[in-house]
């Protein structure tokens, strides 16, 4: 049995279609990234699956449960982190853990092992007496993800669960995530849109852009797909060296800006030793060596014709950053 | 349905109430304002006839009124809760929506009954007339009643109106009216006839007679009519609340 599985799964809102005929089958055990730009569709997606809101066509299952006619079974499989806040800020740290024990059924000494166990992975044990009004972003995203995993969830979705955050607590969150993923047996499927954090902790990535995932794999096909490194060179002499490096047949393709030299090359590691070589063998001197791999923006790129980030632009996520901050 | 989840949000609905001292105060002051100003500067020029002073007539349409207001004011929480996301941890849990609406109304039902009995005492410190030690549980069930009543119609129009300006815009369009026709203030049965049908279908109003009944002796319907009365009309509000709650999303 798959963890999650849907089967032409769409959603519209007045005529706008958010997600758009998805066919996702993750199996048990994964860490599966949705990374998409914004409006994509990613949250209307999770929202799908963790059944708060209806599809207007397909079917989706969750643990085995179809979403839309076994809700409450699919309820008591998953653990959500949602997009926007969800904590109630007048009750303390522990309160909101014990609430959400209690909605889910722990006894009482299973609900206050478990209430120790939570709060001391995700480091609150020391604030968790403090009203949640009085804590930072990064640690209620970090309560919320404590709660979401404390009453054992097969299946858990993580709904950006690093936005806004600075690179210290993102860190932080991606270990906790590796660890359920890995200790605790957890299916995870997390949304973001951050390349490298898809990159980073994901399995298999989807992309997934206008509501239609376009392209999924685990990361590193997906960037093997584009076929190669981009090694930069500065070298004197570069049109002489251009040539010279065309003819080989591990070079694809060779671009001069200025003093540097851009080859596609596949396998990197052991080109560019050769590279060097066959300058050095000709009595010049490489100056500069710079070696990228391609990223999950470059697979983007390659298969929507634009960034991620290119359209939205900086600002309205910083301005999504800060409403939310304030929010919480 | 799950009593452990009615439980938690009843206990969440209490830890609230008890934490938020400036809402207590300012919830029993406008009733008190009522009751002070209202009977003792009419108090001074009127009599109602069969009751005598008019504070001891006064004094249980007023009860009545502070729990009415805030009864109808807990939605206030659903539209907090569905601003601040809490809603959505509450509907994605594995609890039927029928047992959040009813942990909601027992919460909403017990601190308007807390804030009830507070004003309770305030007017018997005015020198309000009480009821006797029997009496005392009669007006709890009366109190208990409206409670239910009110909060299920607040909960569900909290289900319907997310603006949280036109929320309370709205309880007042229904609740004033509601409380002016009760015969909370004025003896019904000395009002013009027109104004006596309206009345009739007023569910305050069978409140207020109730309490009064029970407190100073005097009352339009027997007392067990008027528990009646006001026992359907929580039902249906009970009902009503569920039934709406269980369309709602966040
Ligand atoms: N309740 C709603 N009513 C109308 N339109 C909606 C609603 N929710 C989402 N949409 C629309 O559906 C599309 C997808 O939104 P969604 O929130 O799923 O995107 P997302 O991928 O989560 O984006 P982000 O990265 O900004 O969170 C957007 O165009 C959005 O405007
Ligand atoms: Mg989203």
């Amino acid at each position: 049995m798959r963890a999650i599985f849907t089967n032409g799964l769409t959603r519209e809102f007045n005529g706008l279609t958010a997600v758009d005929h998805v066919n996702l089958q993750i199996e048990k055990g994964e860490l599966f990234g949705l990374l998409g730009p914004n409006g994509a569709g990613k949250t209307t997606l999770i929202h799908m699956l963790c059944t708060i809101l209806p599809p207007t066509e397909g079917t989706a299952k969750v643990a085995g449960f179809d979403v839309y006619k076994e809700p409450d079974s699919v309820r008591t499989s998953i653990g959500i982190v949602f997009q926007d806040p969800s904590l109630d800020n007048r009750l303390t740290g522990k309160e909101n853990l014990d609430f959400h024990g209690r909605v889910y059924g722990m006894s009482k000494t299973l609900r206050e092992k478990r209430i120790d166990e939570v709060l001391k992975l995700v480091e609150l044990e020391d604030r968790a007496n403090a009203l949640v009004e009085t804590y930072s972003s990064g640690m209620r995203r970090r309560l919320e993800i404590a709660r979401s995993f404390m009453h054992h969830p097969e299946i858990m979705f993580l709904d950006e669960p690093t936005l806004g955050l600075d690179p210290q607590t993102r860190r932080k969150i991606w270990e906790h995530v590796q660890m359920l993923n890995k200790q605790e047996k957890i299916t995870i499927l997390l949304t973001t849109h951050y390349m490298d954090e898809a990159d980073y902790l994901c399995g298999r990535v989807g992309i997934i852009d206008h509501g239609r995932i376009i392209a999924l794999d685990n990361p590193k096909k997906l960037k093997d797909q584009l076929e190669g490194d981009i090694v930069s060179l500065e070298v004197p002499l570069p049109k002489k060296y251009a040539e010279i490096f065309r003819r080989r047949k591990y070079v694809k393709e060779v671009k001069i800006v200025g003093d540097y030299l851009y080859l596609t090359v596949t396998g990197s590691e052991k080109v560019v030793p050769k590279l060097i070589d066959i300058v050095a063998r000709r009595g010049g001197k490489v100056r500069s060596v710079g070696c990228r791999s391609p990223t999950l923006e470059d697979v983007f790129i390659r298969y929507t014709g634009r960034g991620i980030r290119e359209e939205e632009g900086g600002i309205k996520e910083q301005m999504r950053a800060h409403v939310r901050a304030h929010m919480r | 349905m799950s009593a452990q989840a009615i439980y938690v949000l009843w206990l969440r609905d209490m830890k609230w109430f008890l934490r938020a001292k400036a809402r207590i105060i300012s919830t029993i002051v406008m009733p008190f304002l009522w009751l002070a100003i209202l009977g003792m500067g009419l108090g001074a020029v009127t009599q109602i006839p069969g009751v005598g002073n008019y504070i001891d007539f006064l004094a249980p349409g007023i009860v009545a009124m502070a729990i009415l207001f805030n009864a109808t004011m807990t939605g206030v929480s659903v539209l907090w809760d569905r601003q601040f996301g809490f809603l959505k941890e509450i509907l994605v849990a594995p609890v039927s929506r029928i047992s959040i609406m009813l942990g909601k109304t027992f919460g909403g039902t017990t601190t308007s009954i807390i804030q009830g009995l507070m004003l309770l005492f305030v007017a018997g410190l005015i020198g309000a007339k009480m009821p006797d030690p029997a009496g005392f549980f009669l007006v709890l069930l009366f109190m208990i009643l409206l409670g239910i009543g009110f909060v299920g119609l607040g909960l569900a129009i909290a289900s319907r109106i997310t603006d949280p300006v036109a929320f309370p815009l709205v309880i007042n369009f229904l609740i004033m009216p509601l409380f002016f026709l009760s015969g909370a203030i004025f003896p019904l049965g000395m009002a013009p006839e027109w104004l006596r049908v309206i009345a009739y279908i007023d569910p305050v109003a069978y409140g207020v007679d109730g309490l009064r009944g029970v407190m100073i002796g005097v009352s339009e319907f027997p007392i067990w009519l008027d528990l009646a009365i006001l026992g359907i009309f929580s039902l249906a509000m009970v009902l009503l609340g569920a039934y709406l709650f269980k369309k709602m999303s966040a």
